[in-house]
């Protein structure tokens, strides 16, 4: 099946969900900081672009996004690519931040059976893999339950 | 332009074929394709595929197959476009007769997907996405659809058990194809009892992971001695945001509803003239949508066709007429071409059981979410 039942994890290699070390540190700015770009028109994307998809003006720039926003929907896997046993099930999420922009990501810190539509969430920094045998460790953005508005 | 006509079509059925390898699928449709066009010349050949290179480590199947073949010396090249990659091939081929650079040309879909375990076709299906955002966040194609299905029945669009009859009706189609994977009906029931792969998908909502090839042999109509030759008369490719999270509404498909439009204008038909539709059931909420997309149903209402019966055999517009993804199987680069065999089949009233009466087919497949799409029009 699609979804497929997982089996094991035997070679480490997968060449394109594997990332090399320089495209990882490369995507440093949205990992750690959320960095997006703004358009003078004032539209705001997430991952970085160089064209605006409203006004198709040059250039955009930089802007750093808090990190909260809303669930917009959300799927617990039960099945996960290769490289991703170890967290299941896992929930992800597609998110509304709060400054325009919606964002794809796993939730953490939230039993998947207390997640719902309209929760809302802000971006911490978690552990997405270990890569390979070298174990490298790729950090990055997952969102959590605001405090205060876990059911 | 010229006229294009797809003057053979072959396919081999969808399974779990150990014991056959990727270039002998693809060599069997082939042979099946050129026989049943009776043509001893071909001047070039397409071949849609996405995980050749990811899953069965080879790329450059242009010359592997062309050289397996025995089509020695002729133009060979291999389309991507994600679960798009038939239709892509397919358009392509289009393109080289029409514009008269090439008269005889062979189009084939093959995938071969069951050598690998399942979390490695997991994760090369998923390779459609953004990898940088999508995939790098344990995110899979499984699991975004799963998202757009959720939030599809939080808007009170329908119920689960109405997308489930997408399968219901696909398995049932499907019992009447010699090439389908799953020819036996099921129920609402034992599909909503079966666990959950992406939760709210269910395993029996998924399509097969399995192995498959079909081909069709391209002529201009000058050339093609047929009496009812089957036209491509419409073919189009839109594309949208690779990332559904970067769409104004990620509930309407832009590149589905695009492709229709330009597919339909270039036939000069409308969608009252479409007497079936061959859409990318990759599942049921990606029938729903595509109907709405594709202008058949009313945004939040595409669902509602299935409940209706609108969708069967015997409804207003029929789809996936022979399984669909969900039970002939979706061979990934192959589903455009095993689309377009069945179309010709309907086309030329050569459907068995499954036969509608039909002059005009829409065939559309679709890359990623809704990254791709590409429609193409036949008619007799």
């Amino acid at each position: 099946m699609y979804g497929g039942n997982c089996c094991h994890n035997n070679n480490s290699h997968i060449g394109g969900v594997n990332l090399e070390i320089s495209r990882n540190w490369r995507l440093r700015n949205q990992r750690y900081r959320l960095v997006g770009t703004e358009c003078g028109c004032g539209h705001r994307s997430f991952p970085p672009r160089r064209i605006c998809p409203t006004c198709r003006e040059n250039p955009q720039n930089p802007v750093q996004f808090s990190g909260t926003g809303t669930v917009y929907s959300y799927s617990t896997l039960y099945e996960a690519p290769e490289g991703f046993e170890q967290f299941i099930p896992y929930t992800v999420a597609l998110i509304d931040l709060d400054e325009g922009p919606m964002i794809s990501a796993q939730l953490t810190d939230v039993d998947p059976e207390d997640v719902a539509i309209g929760m809302r969430v802000e971006m911490v920094t978690r552990k997405l893999k270990e890569q390979g045998e070298s174990g490298l460790i790729v950090y990055g953005y997952k969102f959590r339950p605001i405090v205060g508005c876990y059911p | 332009m010229r006229e294009v006509v797809i003057a053979g079509v072959g396919q081999i059925a969808v399974r779990e074929h150990w014991e056959t390898s990727l270039r002998d699928l693809a060599y069997q449709s082939i042979k099946k394709a050129v026989s049943d066009a009776g043509t001893d010349s071909v001047d070039a050949l397409y071949i849609g595929n996405m995980l050749a290179g990811e899953l069965s480590g080879q790329e450059h199947l242009g010359a592997l197959i062309s050289d397996y073949c025995g089509f020695d010396g002729i133009e060979a090249v291999r389309i991507e476009a994600a679960a798009a990659s038939g239709g892509a091939a397919l358009r392509q081929g289009a393109m080289s007769v029409a514009c008269g650079l090439n008269d005889c040309v062979v189009v084939t879909g093959v995938e071969q997907m069951t050598d690998v375990l399942q979390d490695k076709v997991t994760a090369g299906l998923s390779l459609a996405l953004d990898t940088e955002y999508e995939l790098a966040s344990g995110i899979s194609l499984a699991a975004l659809f799963a998202i757009l299905t959720r939030r599809y029945v939080h808007e009170g669009c329908c119920s689960p058990e109405d997308l489930a009859l997408f399968c219901v009706n696909a398995q049932k189609n499907a019992v009447g194809n010699d090439y389908a994977m799953f020819r036996r009906e099921i129920t609402v029931d034992t599909i909503m009892r079966s666990p959950m792969a992406a939760d709210p998908i269910h395993v029996l909502e998924c399509p097969p992971v399995c192995d498959g090839s079909a081909s069709v042999v391209l002529l201009p109509a000058e050339k093609a001695d047929l009496e009812a030759p089957v036209k491509i008369t419409g073919s189009a490719v839109a594309t949208g945001t690779i990332g559904v999270n970067n769409r104004p509404d990620p509930l309407v498909f832009e590149s589905v509803r695009d492709s229709t439009e330009k597919a339909l204008r270039m036939a000069g038909k409308t969608r009252e003239d479409v007497d079936f539709y061959e859409l990318h059931d990759l599942f049921p909420v990606v029938a729903a949508l595509s109907l709405e997309a594709s202008g058949f149903a009313k945004k939040g209402e595409g669902a509602l066709m299935a409940r209706n019966g609108d969708i069967a055999l015997e409804g207003k517009i029929p789809i996936t007429t022979m399984g669909g993804c969900k039970a002939r199987g979706n061979p990934v680069g192959a589903c455009g071409i095993y689309q377009a065999a069945e179309a010709v089949l309907q086309l030329r009233q050569q459907a068995g059981k499954n036969q509608l009466p039909c002059e005009v087919g829409m065939i559309q497949c679709m890359g990623g979410t809704a990254a791709t799409t590409i429609t193409h029009i036949l008619e007799v």
